[in-house]
């Protein structure tokens, strides 16, 4: 598999997206880990942002307008409120300060700590009624990642009707014959199959299980059909914000 | 001319040696991720040229360069209070978001039709030369193609194939006959060689 140095001679093709997306993804799981390559990641973003220099172009004065009356009907994502993770994965449990740090590459958002109130794009959730019915729930809790890849994930809970869903947002497809698999994170039992995610940047997809016991969910890549457990180590873990207690 | 141009880009206009377009940016964008409209209209005035004009060097086309500005902009309203000054420039932040939706266009306009790399290759000088009559003529830009100047050749157009071209450093390796996987060596090396002769990024 990729070495690490094989990783660090990547930070500027990532920096510039120059990686295909299963190059792009598994860097991205190195960045988790890596504060180096975040750093030159940084550092050479800055750099490439400076190209942008010679290149420049007025844009027609009617695209300000139409991004200016476009801002009107969205809302600004909350601010990501700072909260103790508590790690899912037995991996992540033994080095919490590890994941911590990793949120400068994945930005964890206070976990459970956001209540969702659909703030852009509601068309998408409006036929599923029984997302629908979660995300409107009175209790629903929500705990979202953005990738810095762009795409962003938000898994939202709801203890009174017991189901969780997951709404996703440019989500870039899996590597060829894999899918994304969801899991929620049992007590005592650990990482339960979800359900698997169809192949689309947006979704909207009701967890199977019973979230009101969950601790948490998971996204995983295995192959295509799924697997009955984890294969392969989360691209994104959902602290449902219990105590462990 | 408009005056909404590069070389304006901040209230006190960069220093040399300063972070192009580093004043005022991130105090913009944090004050629209708090609903400020006006802070963001600012903001708009003063990175969409280069937004723009990244998104119209890589995508080509007008209309669908507007269209990723747009998108792009619009995202980062939605996700300005998620912008942390630690991890880099606000500038940065901003044009990396342009860039991976410019990107995400081009190569999912792919899919259907493979662009043909060997017309790419014999056109990319002339690309250069034909974006250059729109670029604003300012001093950082000057800059930026002096500290571009410096790098060999093949790191010049791996970089600029990659940023500018928005394509995977396969394609890039292929396009300059080098051996794949050595692609990525000569735009990491180039970044690194520009960034610190523009002492930018530390
Ligand atoms: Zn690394």
């Amino acid at each position: 598999m990729t070495t690490p140095q094989e990783f660090h001679a990547m930070t500027g093709a990532y920096a510039v997206d120059a990686l295909d997306d299963t190059e792009r993804a598994a860097f991205e799981e190195h960045l988790t880990e890596c504060p180096d390559c975040r750093a030159e990641v940084a550092s050479l973003r800055e750099a490439a942002a400076l190209l942008a220099e010679t290149t420049a172009i007025e844009p027609p004065a009617a695209l300000r307008d139409r991004v200016l009356a476009d801002i009107t009907s969205v809302r600004p994502l909350p601010p990501e409120v700072p909260a103790p993770v508590v790690p899912l994965a037995e991996r992540r449990r033994r080095r919490p300060r590890l994941l911590l740090a990793a949120a400068a590459a994945v930005v964890l958002v206070g976990a459970g700590a956001v209540v969702w109130q659909q703030p852009w794009d509601d068309s998408s959730t409006t036929q599923l009624t029984g997302a629908a019915a979660v995300l409107a729930a009175s209790d629903a809790r929500s705990t979202s990642l953005d990738f810095p890849s762009g795409a962003s994930a938000t898994v939202t809970h709801s203890d009174s009707l017991g189901e969780a869903v997951i709404v996703t947002k440019k989500m870039p497809a899996p590597p060829a014959g894999k899918v994304y698999q969801l899991w929620l994170d049992q007590p005592g039992v650990g990482m339960v199959s979800a359900g698997v995610m169809p192949v689309e940047e947006d979704q909207t997809v009701l967890l199977t299980g019973d979230a009101a016991t969950a601790t948490g969910a998971g996204i995983t890549v295995e192959p295509e059909g799924g697997s009955d457990a984890p294969t392969s180590k989360p691209i994104a873990l959902f602290d449902f914000g219990r105590s462990k207690a | 001319m408009d005056h909404r141009g590069p070389a304006e880009t901040g209230a006190p206009s960069p220093e040399d040696g300063a972070p192009v377009g580093a004043p005022d940016l991130g105090d913009l964008l944090r004050r629209a991720g708090r609903g400020d409209e006006q802070a963001f209209a600012r903001l708009y005035d003063l990175v969409a040229a280069r937004a723009y004009g990244l998104a119209v060097r890589v995508v080509r086309d007008r209309a669908q360069a507007e269209e990723v500005t747009q998108e792009a902009f619009l995202e980062i309203w939605r996700t300005a209070s998620r912008y942390d000054p630690d991890r880099g420039s606000a500038l940065s932040w901003m044009l990396t978001i342009t860039h991976r939706r410019a990107v995400d266009r081009v190569r999912s306009a792919e899919a259907a039709t493979r662009r043909d790399l060997t017309y790419q290759h014999q056109n990319q000088s002339v690309d250069h030369d034909a974006t250059a009559e729109a670029v604003q003529a300012s001093l950082d830009a000057h800059r930026v193609r002096s500290a571009m100047a410096a790098l060999t050749e093949v790191q010049r157009e791996a970089v600029s194939l990659a940023y500018l071209g928005g394509y995977t450093h396969t394609e890039v390796a292929t396009m300059l006959d080098l051996p794949v996987g050595t692609a990525k060596t000569r735009i990491r090396d180039g970044l690194i060689r520009l960034r610190d002769a523009m002492g930018v990024g530390s």
